[in-house]
Formats: C-alpha cells, sequence, structure tokens
C-alpha cells in the first residue's frame, strides 16, 4: 500500500508528466485556453491512461511476454490505445450520454497524446511494474496531467487581458509560464 | 528552384515542424540537453519520416481510403521498431540517453501528418524529398535549440568546452525549465522574423478546435486527422457489427 502512494504521489506530483517528462505537450498547449475545457480533457485523459495503462499491462504480460513477442510492444500499445478510445467513446455514448456530452469531444486528441503510450512503455520496459502498479501509476501520471492543464489554463484566462510583446503572444509566452511552472515543480522533488 | 528543392526549402524554413508549425514538441523538449541528443533524435526522426513517406507513397493506390489511419500507423510503428533496434544496435549510448523518446516517435504528429497531407496524394520522389525536408527542418530546430541549452547550461558544445573556464554555466538550462525558456524564445524570435518578412500565422493562434474545417493549417494539423480517424473507425466498427 505504502510503495502504491510513493508511486501515485511520484508521478503524480514530482516526475510530473508535463513539467519533467515532457510527454503530453501538444494539448497541453492546445487545449489550455479555458478552464472548462481544461477539465473535460484532463477527465478524458484520466478515464483513457488509467484504463489503457491497465489494459497495455495485462496484454504484455498474459500474451507478449508468454508468446516472446516483447519487440512488437510499440505496435500492439499503439493500436491498442487507439482501439480503445475508439471504444471507451462508443461505449460513453451509448451508456452514459451525460458524461459522453462533457468529455467526448475530447476523447479522439487523446490518441495523439503521448502521455498514453508514453506511460505503457515506461510500465513495461522502465519501471516493470506489476499490472497494479502499472494502473496506479497510470491514473496518477493522468492526474498530474490534468493539474498541468488546469493550473494553465487558469493562467492563460487572467493573461489574455495581459499587455504581451507582439511576437511572444500565443505559443511563445505559455512556454515561458511553463518554464516558471517547471522551477516550481522542481521544488517537490525533496518530498520523495 | 524545382519542385524537389522546394521542399526541401518548405520543411528546412517556410513550414519548419519545430518552430513554425508547433508539432512534435514533447521530443523537441525533451531531448534537447545536448547538441548531440538533439541531432540524434532529429536523425532519427528523419529516417522514419522519409521510409515512411516512401512506403506510404507507395501503397497509396493499395490502402482503402476508410481504413488508412489505421494502416499508416501500422507503417510508421513497425518503421519506428526497426529504428529502435538499429540505434540499440550500433548506439548504445545515444539510445540510452533518448530513452522512451525513440519508441514516442510513433506518436509524432510530424510523421502522420506528412503522411496524410503529401505522401497520401504524391509521387514517391516527391514524398521522399518532402519527407527530407521535414525531417531536415527538425534536425535544425532541435540542434540550434540543443547549442543554446548546453552552451549556456553546461559551457560546453558537443562535449568540448567551449566557453572561458571563468564562465559559471546556469545549470538551470539542462534542466526541465531551461527547455520551456528557451524555446519559447526561439519561436519567439521565428514569429519576428516571419512577421517582418510578411504577415502569417502559426498553427497555434488561430487553432480552435470546434473548427477545424475552416482552418488554414489543417492539412498538417494532428488533431483533425485524429477527429476523421475517430469518424472512420465508427464507421468501420458499425459496419462489422452489420
Amino acid at each position: 500500500m505504502k510503495e502504491l502512494l510513493i508511486i501515485a504521489i511520484s508521478s503524480a506530483i514530482v516526475n510530473n508528466v508535463v513539467f519533467s517528462q515532457f510527454l503530453g505537450i501538444c494539448p497541453f498547449l492546445g487545449v489550455s485556453k479555458k478552464t472548462d475545457q481544461a477539465v473535460g480533457m484532463g477527465g478524458a485523459v484520466i478515464f483513457v491512461l488509467t484504463l489503457s495503462a491497465f489494459v497495455s499491462e495485462l496484454l504484455y504480460q498474459f500474451i507478449l511476454v508468454p508468446l516472446h513477442f516483447q519487440y512488437l510492444e510499440t505496435i500492439v500499445f499503439i493500436l491498442i490505445i487507439a482501439a480503445m478510445v475508439q471504444f471507451v467513446e462508443m461505449f460513453l455514448k451509448k451508456s452514459m450520454p451525460s458524461l459522453y456530452r462533457s468529455l467526448g469531444v475530447y476523447l479522439p486528441l487523446i490518441t495523439t497524446n503521448c502521455a498514453v503510450l508514453g506511460v505503457a512503455l515506461n510500465n513495461v520496459d522502465k519501471y516493470d511494474y506489476n499490472i497494479l502498479q502499472g494502473t496506479v501509476n497510470g491514473f496518477a501520471t493522468a492526474v498530474g496531467f490534468a493539474i498541468a492543464l488546469i493550473l494553465m489554463a487558469g493562467i492563460r484566462e487572467k493573461i489574455e487581458y495581459n499587455d504581451i510583446p507582439k511576437p511572444f503572444k500565443g505559443t511563445a509566452i505559455v512556454l515561458i509560464i511553463s518554464g516558471l511552472m517547471a522551477i516550481a515543480f522542481i521544488g517537490f522533488s525533496g518530498i520523495i | 528552384m524545382n519542385q524537389y528543392t522546394e521542399r526541401i526549402y518548405n520543411g528546412l524554413i517556410k513550414e519548419n515542424p519545430s518552430m513554425v508549425m508547433i508539432l512534435g514538441m514533447c521530443p523537441t523538449l525533451a531531448t534537447t540537453t545536448t547538441v548531440i541528443n538533439g541531432v540524434g533524435m532529429g536523425l532519427s526522426t528523419t529516417v522514419v519520416l522519409v521510409l515512411a513517406n516512401v512506403v506510404i507513397s507507395l501503397l497509396r493506390k493499395v490502402i482503402p481510403d476508410e481504413v488508412r489511419i489505421p494502416a499508416f500507423i501500422v507503417v510508421i510503428a513497425s518503421l519506428v521498431t526497426v529504428v529502435d533496434f538499429l540505434m540499440q544496435g550500433y548506439f548504445p549510448a545515444l539510445s540510452q540517453s533518448l530513452g522512451v523518446y525513440i519508441p514516442l516517435i510513433v506518436v509524432n504528429c510530424i510523421i502522420l501528418g506528412r503522411a496524410e497531407a503529401f505522401a497520401s496524394k504524391n509521387s514517391v520522389g516527391l514524398s521522399f524529398f518532402d519527407g527530407l525536408g521535414m525531417g531536415l527542418g527538425f534536425t535544425f530546430a532541435l540542434a540550434i535549440l540543443g547549442s543554446i541549452r548546453e552552451l549556456i547550461g553546461s559551457g560546453t558544445w558537443a562535449g568540448m568546452q567551449v566557453m572561458p573556464k571563468a564562465y559559471v554555466p546556469i545549470s538551470i538550462f539542462v534542466l526541465q525549465p531551461g527547455a520551456f525558456f528557451a524555446l519559447g524564445c526561439m519561436i519567439a524570435v521565428m514569429t519576428a522574423i516571419m512577421s517582418r518578412k510578411k504577415k502569417t500565422k502559426t498553427a497555434e493562434q488561430d487553432c480552435n478546435p470546434a473548427d477545424c474545417a475552416g482552418c488554414a493549417s489543417s492539412a498538417h494539423c494532428g488533431k483533425r486527422i485524429f477527429e476523421e480517424t475517430a469518424k472512420a473507425g465508427l464507421k468501420e466498427d458499425g459496419g462489422d457489427k452489420a
């Protein structure tokens, strides 16, 4: 239990997926303009990443390892993620229409989120987690992503009215702000 | 300028994937702690990009339109696996320091974007040069960013001591925040140069996810491609059931 808690805190805050691992930068820059959009995207990522971490671990441990097909992991994982995003979308549409209305538009964007594939690969290659640890890592990473996204959306709503030098408008200023936030997140590294 | 050199110029300067189109940000930020890492990442992406463009261009009449995105992903993922193992075999140190970002070339929007926007519609020769130009543009951006970060952050360039001995390295530039600062400033400089030349917009500034149809840069945009995949995928799944 203690070990799972350490995994959760370290991947949600200390090794934050955006500020310290540089995964999922594209949606972080793209969908952080409004807070409610950020909340929707964050929710969708938490949902998909937890599920995909679980499924990819399951597939790896019970199919790829026994058959010695580990070298196919990249191909298998990306197809699983793409198929699962579709599946989740259809499932939500049929059984939970209200949740689908709030998350639906963000689901197709998640396939391009490299955090999803990154977590699946890191779970089996870098950390060698078992299924439970891998799922917890997936969930916590997604929570870290949601935190970063929502914080950034809040800041971007404020800076909309600020007088920013012309070349810095748009992506450039968002990157500078991310740099400042990354400094703050380095401060967490003493926790564990 | 003939059409082949025009593709190279287009990739290097006009539609530079990192600095103008703002694509492939994850490897750009993560792997540029040194010039060597940045160039290594850039070149491995270039190899995948060129091969993927050639293969997809060869198969463009064979792949049915409805399943083209899954087919592209399989082609790209196979090529990335090959490159990953070649790197592990021949450049173990570089492969170690790039880590998970090599397999993550699969989800780099530049590659799928070029496959969709260019290679699936053009001849093999043109697609080859398009991939080469885009890849070199990406490598170029990564090399500059890597140089800036390594020079300021550790006073060296490609491992050689460049700055005078008295220079105290600002080590935050090789840490994560430095990546954001350096790239932010680089994009700002690029925007300033481009806007002086003529009025151009980056993909990011006028991107409205709700309205991709009216977007000028929609041809290269990862978002639009995946929205279409979603639609195509839904059709397929419906067909299976019926």
